[in-house]
């Protein structure tokens, strides 16, 4: 199922299907590991509900939803989303 | 990582790495890498911790040089700021990018974070690309090793081809495996491999420029970046390079028409290309090296359930800024009060004894009421409060709380478009104004960053702090921990006005929406209390004692003779805050008061010293013992509570320190906005006076 990255419940799991950012913030997305076929998890939001922190390669990257709504994300049905108690 | 003396001040805005001093025969050696892997760690342990400290929040973004000597010779190290790539988009990038491309140090060492190697690939694909040679070292592997990770370093070695290290920097001596990995040699096994297009495309540059004295990896990465960077970093790596200006035109040319064919494809562009490229490249480069031996450990998200959380987030972090105001309100308390008591003593002392010796009465007072009266002020007030206050600021930081503070304010600070990482150049500010404003580099956008600058001093600095909790237990609180309240408020309030004068900027002159942002949230790390400790609390000492002596020795001499010496009916000082008195009336303050601030910009530290040698040439004190013979000065002079309450609200809103001045001139290069740096806060300062008096007179 696809969805938009801001979209994402705390510790779903999916894989980057599209990147549709523009400009400096693109590049920048890039080159913090966000590129086509990346896993990433959602880790929670911010108190009040904007950004949100996403765990993609080993680092945990916080984003406005204004640019995770651009990233489209295919949610990974093999590893269905486990809620564990700490999340 | 605690304010030294490097990293405040006008210090702070000036080590931008420049030909840094380089000696015959020494190796220089430049450190970078990803933000938060612990460069700066490296660096310290390299160089002696006594060297930098690294800028207030642990962020390096003007990087430092240290040296650290190896049997007979000396090498060079340069801790360069944090960046993601060699693409640089904010200010603290490009001075890495521009160290790593034209700095000319002997090697690179990459430091990367063990736990995402891969992430951390990206620059090292691209620092190999660039130089060919440079060493790999993979740092915070105790960290990793808590989380199941085990990186194959051999195998990583035999992959490279360069040399790799792991360690732990921050366990003692570990940062040394370093020195002899720099003197092995490394020539780069592997590659970022691009499409046929980019391909061809190098190829012809390479071809063009062919004869030109250039290297194969210099052509190419020449011809990268014309496709990726900014004309303006593009130009200055071909005057570098040696590249004719004609060649340089053609190959420009033939990258436009690249581009452009790309472009022309759906979903396709150079610039994603070579990102994409990159990645995989660094992926695969990685691959298989890092084993996951055992589940990862849940408490770094237990923690962040509660420290971020919906309902614990906000009053946690109140909390804490509470219990840390109160535990300097409280700590400060006792060592203040001897210190005082020390100096007042030492003053009696020395003026009994040099009376006894027959010297006249003028140049005796000169020195103990002017310098020894002054300089103890500073000392004994100053210093026990900053003492207690960075290190424990400085626990936080080292723990990895303060991008948090970023995570949960970031939605307020986007309310007013302005940057959610303006929580984090505040929290500068608190130690240092002028290092919160070079900090406002790690703003990517140039019009938030503005507004960063431009609001920071309302950030109470580590000269004004004390000032405030001096006025705010002498007049509203008897208690430590009300007056820790007090402060708080205070505090939220500077805040409060941040934000509101980041929104009004952002409605009127400094227009636009928010920009996008990435914020990274390192894992929390057991701070290093026992050396975070020691190391911020020498430094604090040695900070505010070398600020006694450069500063308040010799100002409380000159103020001495100013309020002393005749001039016209009465002296000098008089005469000034004569002139002063009635705007400082209107204010609700008086004209000693304003006279104070103004003399105090060079150093606010000095503007209570100013106040009592303006009230004592009137000869109501006598000698100054501790607060509450201070207050008892304060109030023979008409101070009431609204006096005092004025006098805290202007300490926080009032023109920035000549430093930080300085500071904000040089980061923005604009005579406009440095005049909007000292009147919003001088304005703002003079309403709010000017108010609270009002509603006194109402009431």
């Amino acid at each position: 199922m696809r969805c938009a990255m801001s979209e994402m419940k705390k510790g779903e799991e999916g894989r980057i299907v599209d990147l549709k950012n523009k400009g400096d913030i693109r590049r920048r997305l890039m080159d913090i590991g966000f590129t086509v076929g990346t896993p990433v998890r959602c880790v929670g939001k911010s108190p009040l509900g904007d950004p949100t922190a996403f765990l993609i390669k080993g680092a945990i990257i916080a984003l406005r939803a204004e640019d995770s709504a651009e990233i489209t994300i295919e949610s990974d049905t093999e590893r269905a989303v486990r809620q564990r108690p700490w999340d | 990582m605690g304010l030294s003396r490097t990293s405040t001040g006008r210090k702070a805005a000036e080590t931008d790495l420049p030909g840094i001093g380089k000696e015959r025969n020494e190796r220089l050696i430049a450190l970078a890498g990803n933000p938060n892997v612990g460069k700066s760690t490296v660096f310290n342990g390299l160089t002696g911790m006594k060297q930098h400290t690294g800028n207030w929040t642990g962020k390096t973004v003007a990087g430092a040089v240290g040296r650290c000597r190896v049997k007979e010779k000396t090498i060079l190290f340069a801790d360069l700021p944090g960046c993601y790539s060699l693409n640089a988009r904010s200010a603290e990038e490009s001075v890495a990018r521009d160290f790593i491309c034209f700095g000319g140090a002997d090697r690179i060492a990459v430091v990367c974070d063990a736990s995402c190697l891969e992430r951390n690939f990206l620059l090292v694909m691209q620092i190999l690309e660039a130089g060919g040679d440079a060493v790999v070292c993979v740092n915070l592997a105790d960290e990793a090793e808590k989380k199941g990770l085990t990186v194959d370093i051999a195998a990583l070695t035999a992959r490279l081809g360069v040399p790799v290290v792991s360690m732990s920097a921050r366990k003692g001596k570990e940062a040394f495996r370093l020195l002899p990995a720099l003197e092995e040699p490394g020539e780069a096994r592997v590659s970022i491999r691009y499409c046929p297009d980019i391909e061809h495309y190098i190829t012809d540059v390479s071809a063009l420029l062919c004869g030109g004295g250039q290297t194969r990896r210099e052509a190419r990465f020449f011809a990268l970046r014309l496709l990726d960077s900014d004309p303006e970093f593009t130009g200055r790596l071909a005057r570098h390079l040696g590249i004719s200006d004609e060649d340089y035109g053609t190959s420009r040319t033939l990258a436009a028409r690249l581009r452009e064919a790309l472009e022309g494809q759906p979903g396709r562009s150079a610039v994603d290309e070579i990102a994409e490229a990159t990645a995989e490249a660094a992926a695969m480069a990685t691959e298989g090296i890092v084993r996951q031996s055992g589940r990862r450990k849940a408490g770094q998200s237990r923690l962040d359930r509660l420290l971020t959380g919906r309902v614990t987030g906000f009053p946690i972090m109140l909390l804490m800024l509470l219990c840390i105001l109160w535990l300097t309100v409280r700590g400060a308390n006792y060592p203040s009060a001897l210190l005082s008591e020390l100096f007042a003593s030492f003053e009696e002392a020395v003026r009994g004894l040099l009376l006894g010796i027959g010297l006249p009465r003028f140049p005796v007072d000169l020195l103990c009421e002017g310098v020894i009266r002054v300089t103890g002020w500073v000392i004994s007030v100053m210093l026990p409060p900053m003492a207690i206050f960075f290190p424990l600021f400085t626990l936080l930081e080292d723990m990895g709380y303060l991008p948090r503070v970023a995570f949960n304010l970031d939605r307020c600070f986007k309310k007013c478009s302005a940057c959610g990482k303006q929580a984090l150049t505040m929290c500068m500010g608190f130690g240092c104004n002028a290092a919160g404003a070079v900090g406002c580099r790690i703003i990517d956008s140039p019009r938030e960053r503005l507004i960063a600058l431009l609001t920071n001093s309302f950030m109470p600095c580590n000269g004004r702090f004390p000032m405030l909790i001096a006025v705010i237990s002498m007049f509203f609180a008897s208690s430590g921990i009300l007056s820790a309240g007090i402060l708080t408020l205070l505090i939220l309030f500077a805040v409060l006005m941040t934000l509101l004068v980041s929104k009004l900027l952002s409605m009127t002159v400094l227009k636009g929406i928010p920009s996008s942002f990435t914020l990274e949230l390192p894992p929390y790390r057991t701070p290093q209390l026992g050396r975070v400790l020691i190391r911020s609390v020498l430094d604090r000492t040695v900070f505010v004692l070398g600020r006694a002596a450069a500063v308040a020795a010799p100002t409380g001499l000159v103020l001495w003779l100013l309020a002393n010496l005749p001039f016209g009916e009465g002296t000098m000082l008089s005469a000034l805050s004569g002139l002063l008195d009635a705007p400082g009336r209107l204010m609700g303050l008086d004209g000693v008061i304003l006279l104070a601030f103004l003399l105090g910009m060079p150093a606010n530290e000095i503007v209570i010293p100013i106040i009592m040698m303006c009230y004592t040439a009137n000869g109501s004190l006598v000698e100054y013992t501790s607060l509450g013979a201070l207050r008892q000065l304060l109030t023979d002079n008409g101070w009431t509570a609204v006096t005092a309450l004025n006098m805290v609200l202007f300490t926080v809103f009032h023109w920035p320190c000549s430093t930080t001045i300085l500071t904000i001139r040089k980061e923005t290069g604009s005579l406009g906005a440095t005049a909007a740096a000292v009147l919003i806060p001088t304005a703002i300062g003079f309403l709010l006076c000017c108010t609270v008096r009002l509603l006194s007179l109402l009431f």
